[in-house]
């Protein structure tokens, strides 16, 4: 006789798919105040930014010349992308943000899929999942879905605010859907890296120079006149060549949907080819017995923080080197175009062509370095959301020797970053003049004037560790918020007052403006306040 | 002798929820002390404030001597800890985390550390990630018992060892001891904690709510006594300490706190008695009496 069961077996779909909802909505529960904050973010910056390009150039003469003054220039194109057609405020938004959209959108779709999928697994979360009922397909599923949705609706709020503001419709649902197709493509792409990848962040970060790359290739298309089909191997190339509000092209778009599924495809197959919780690359055994010199707290943040370190540092100068090439083409393209130069003078702070641009470029790699200070200031605060830090603390290290260990990090690191890309920066613009050592020396001096702000930003990472530790992710709002400000700022014509509460904002223009020592006394007086408020919580408050 | 660890009076809160409240243990130099409590009841909260990981809103903490808050550093030189959840760097081997770990205490027996790899069947070359959890479990306890240390802090240590490597742990433990080192134990396991300890504390919703040796502990708790008698066990309701008493015909069934032991049996015999099992009361029931809530509400 065989036994029954009280309760009947129940049974259901068991394909790779089941419980695919349930997790999608687990993911937006979790998701639910970040991902509203991506898509008010991104969804409304069109449409507020074409509404200054009526009080920028009010004439229709200043617009007719806008295109071939500005849109000839290769640096501008080389940070902004290719000008179609400028006179229009539609073209004027697809030119300045399309891009920098693309980019963010980008990064977004990468975090938000390793966020659901890897970081999943890493945790041990995705394991207790995969016993219920759910497919094996599920949780990749969901963080696709929840990453293309998101995406979409960043097109959609796009699309209908800049129909709002009066702008054309087909041009405003191109450039939404141009924003949107992007993150689709580097949804696909982060399906891939999660699974490749070995950990969560190994994964964000082939996602993220995946980005990175993209917008590298289509910066050497657009700036070059020769080699101008380069920017066609970029998704963000993509986006801008579907020309939003100057003819648009809408066949361009069968490009980002392809990579989406080609890609797409390739990280669905690769998933059933490796175990839950290991990448595709099984792991090595490690020695069994460790190296003399991993003896020190600093020894241990080393292993930890030497990988995304060189990532940065590569990343950092490739950046510099490319943009400093170019930089020495400028002053024979643009002659006298004077909205050129205006461009500058707000980013640059003067009129001395190069220079400002070799100003607005420091800045700009200030601004993103930080952003690396930001990570390594709160690698400790993960290692203490993971528990890893109180077995290091009950033992001989105190609490301040743990915390430098890993500052030493996050403060030289960025200062170690800035002078990469000054010498890189100065290398490739001083070849051109033939004055290598005076350019190299200058940029140097320049990259480091921004350090102090730098510092600012990776301070203030630091005091909500020591302070506020549930509140760190808001440093990444701070250092966004400055880099949006100096970037945009003065492009949107804020107030004065608001686009000065970037510690950005107060570096001097160097090498074009006078060195000025008071604002870089006062920035690095802020950064040690900053720090020191941090350290002083972590000192006193609990851990875990 | 001086005390390794007193904890008199310790309160701690999280928000709105009390986690310690006036909790006490006192732990000599030398001894095994077990440390006892349901999930939630406070132990974790005891240990990281002796780890000097919390800070105690108040009550006096002594850790060998010292603030176990602003001495943190120089103690833990003198002390190991097993976590109940140990996680490792995903990037390390094992053998890297138990040198790393033992070098920052202060340096680590190498010949004990051979030995306990061996003896706990560990693969030290494996990374971080790959362990499962009771392997993880085994990276931190050897760390810990490989380094030269007065005072051992074990919260739930052998939580996912299998039994072999239980018993591995047990003996290693009885080592420690001749050595002479102290170790706190916080433990679910009762057989572990029978065969380890010297003196229990058991503590619920943040207070100690009983200790000493686990004969003297033995001696509070009830015997069940089941009877078969010469008639019906009249006079047995009116006796005071009696518990879940069961009466069917001349049979009775009844738990009896040790103090009325006597009294009870006096009470039978007068009856008359036809047969009689008793069973000594069990660890676990000793356990599960301060566990439940009805013990607390006492």
């Amino acid at each position: 006789m065989t036994a029954t069961l009280d309760r009947p077996l129940v049974t259901g779909p068991a394909h790779g798919l089941v419980g695919t909802w349930h997790l999608t909505r687990l993911a937006l529960r979790r998701d639910r105040i970040v991902l509203p904050i991506w898509i008010v973010l991104l969804g409304i910056m069109p449409s507020t930014s074409s509404g200054t390009f009526e009080t920028l150039y009010p004439t229709a003469a200043e617009r007719a010349g806008l295109t071939a003054s500005m849109g000839a220039n290769p640096s501008l194109s080389l940070i902004y992308g290719p000008a179609f057609d400028l006179s229009t405020a539609g073209g004027f938004t697809a030119w300045r943000l399309g891009g920098f959209l693309a980019l963010v959108i980008g990064l977004m779709a990468v975090f938000t899929v390793t966020r659901h999928t890897r970081a999943e697994e890493d945790s041990g979360r995705a394991e207790l999942l995969a016993s219920a009922v759910v497919g094996r397909y599920a949780l990749l599923t969901a963080g696709v879905l929840v990453s293309a949705g998101a995406s979409v609706l960043i097109g959609v709020v796009e699309t209908g605010l800049m129909i709002g503001a009066k702008l054309p419709v087909e041009g405003s649902l191109a450039l939404g859907a141009a924003t949107a197709v992007t993150g689709l493509v580097f949804t696909a792409v982060a399906a891939v890296a999660v699974q490749v990848a070995e950990y969560s962040r190994t994964a964000n970060g082939i996602g993220a120079t995946a980005v990175g790359v993209a917008f590298l290739l289509r910066a050497v298309g657009d700036s070059t006149s020769d080699a101008n089909w380069v920017s066609w191997l970029s998704p963000i190339g993509w986006a801008q060549r579907i020309r939003p509000f100057a003819d648009e092209r809408w066949w361009v778009f069968l490009l980002p949907l392809a990579a989406t599924v080609v890609v797409g495809a390739i990280g669905y197959a690769l998933l059933p080819r490796r175990d839950v919780g290991t990448g595709i690359v099984p792991p090595r055994p490690g020695p069994a017995e460790a190296a003399a010199s991993l003896r020190s707290p600093f020894a241990l943040a080393w292993r930890l923080h030497r990988g995304p370190l060189i990532g940065w540092l590569i990343g950092t100068a490739v950046c510099a080197a490319v943009f400093g090439s170019v930089a020495s083409g400028i002053g024979d393209v643009v002659g006298e175009s004077q909205q050129a130069k205006e461009i500058f003078q707000r980013l640059g702070g003067t009129d001395g062509l190069i220079d400002a641009f070799m100003a607005a470029m420091t800045g700009l790699f200030a601004m993103v370095v930080a952003l690396y200070g930001v990570q390594a200031a709160l690698r400790l605060r993960a290692e203490e959301t993971a528990v890893r830090v109180e077995p290091l603390l009950a033992t001989g290290v105190g609490r301040l020797r743990l915390l430098g260990s890993h500052l030493v990090f996050a403060f030289g690191g960025t200062a170690l970053m800035m002078v990469v890309s000054g010498v890189l920066l100065g290398l490739s613009n001083g070849m051109r003049a033939g004055s290598v050592g005076d350019a190299i020396g200058d940029m140097v001096v320049a990259s480091l004037a921004q350090l102090p702000a730098v510092w600012v930003i990776t301070g203030l990472a630091v005091t909500l560790f020591g302070l506020a530790p549930k509140f760190t992710t808001a440093a990444w709002a701070i250092a966004g918020l400055a880099l949006l400000l100096s970037l945009f700022g003065p492009v949107l014509n804020l107030p004065q007052a608001i686009v000065d509460a970037s510690p950005f904002s107060h570096v001097p223009k160097l090498p074009a403006a006078e060195f000025t020592a008071t604002p870089l006394v006062w920035l690095a007086g802020v950064a040690v306040v900053a720090l020191v408020a941090g350290l002083m919580g972590w000192r006193r408050r609990d851990v875990g | 002798m001086e005390n390794a660890i007193s904890i008199s009076g310790l309160h701690k809160s999280f928000g709105r929820t009390k986690a310690l409240d006036g909790l006490d243990l006192q732990v000599p130099a030398g001894e095994v002390h077990g440390f006892l409590g349901p999930n939630g009841a406070g132990k974790s909260t005891t240990v990281r404030v002796l780890l000097g990981l919390l800070h105690a809103d108040s009550g006096d903490v002594r850790l060998l001597g010292g603030d176990p808050w602003k001495d943190a550093a120089s103690l833990h030189r003198r002390l190991a800890y097993v976590p109940g959840d140990v996680n490792l760097w995903p990037n390390l081997s094992g053998g890297e985390v138990i040198d790393l770990l033992g070098r920052l205490r202060g340096g680590l027996d190498q010949r004990r550390r051979k030995d306990l790899v061996e003896r706990f069947d560990l693969d030290p070359k494996k990374k971080g990630r790959t362990y499962s959890k009771g392997n993880r479990q085994k990276v931190a306890i050897v760390a810990a018992l490989a380094s030269r240390v007065d005072l051992l802090i074990l919260d739930e240590p052998t939580s996912g060892l299998d039994p072999l490597m239980e018993a591995t742990f047990q003996y290693a433990i009885q080592e420690e001891r001749e050595q002479g080192r102290t170790v706190l134990l916080s433990s679910h396991i009762l057989a572990e904690v029978e065969a380890l300890c010297d003196k229990v504390s058991i503590i619920r919703n943040g207070h100690t709510v009983e200790t000493g040796t686990l004969a003297e502990l033995r001696h509070l708790t009830r015997t069940s006594i089941s009877a078969e008698l010469a008639g019906p066990p009249n006079g047995l309701t009116k006796l005071q300490n009696i518990h879940d008493l069961k009466v069917e015909g001349n049979r009775v069934r009844f738990d009896v706190e040790t103090r009325s032991l006597d009294e009870a049996l006096r009470q039978l015999t007068q009856v008359g008695v036809r047969s009689l099992t008793s069973q000594p009361p069990t660890l676990e029931e000793l356990f599960l009496r301060h566990y439940t809530t009805e013990a607390s509400a006492k």
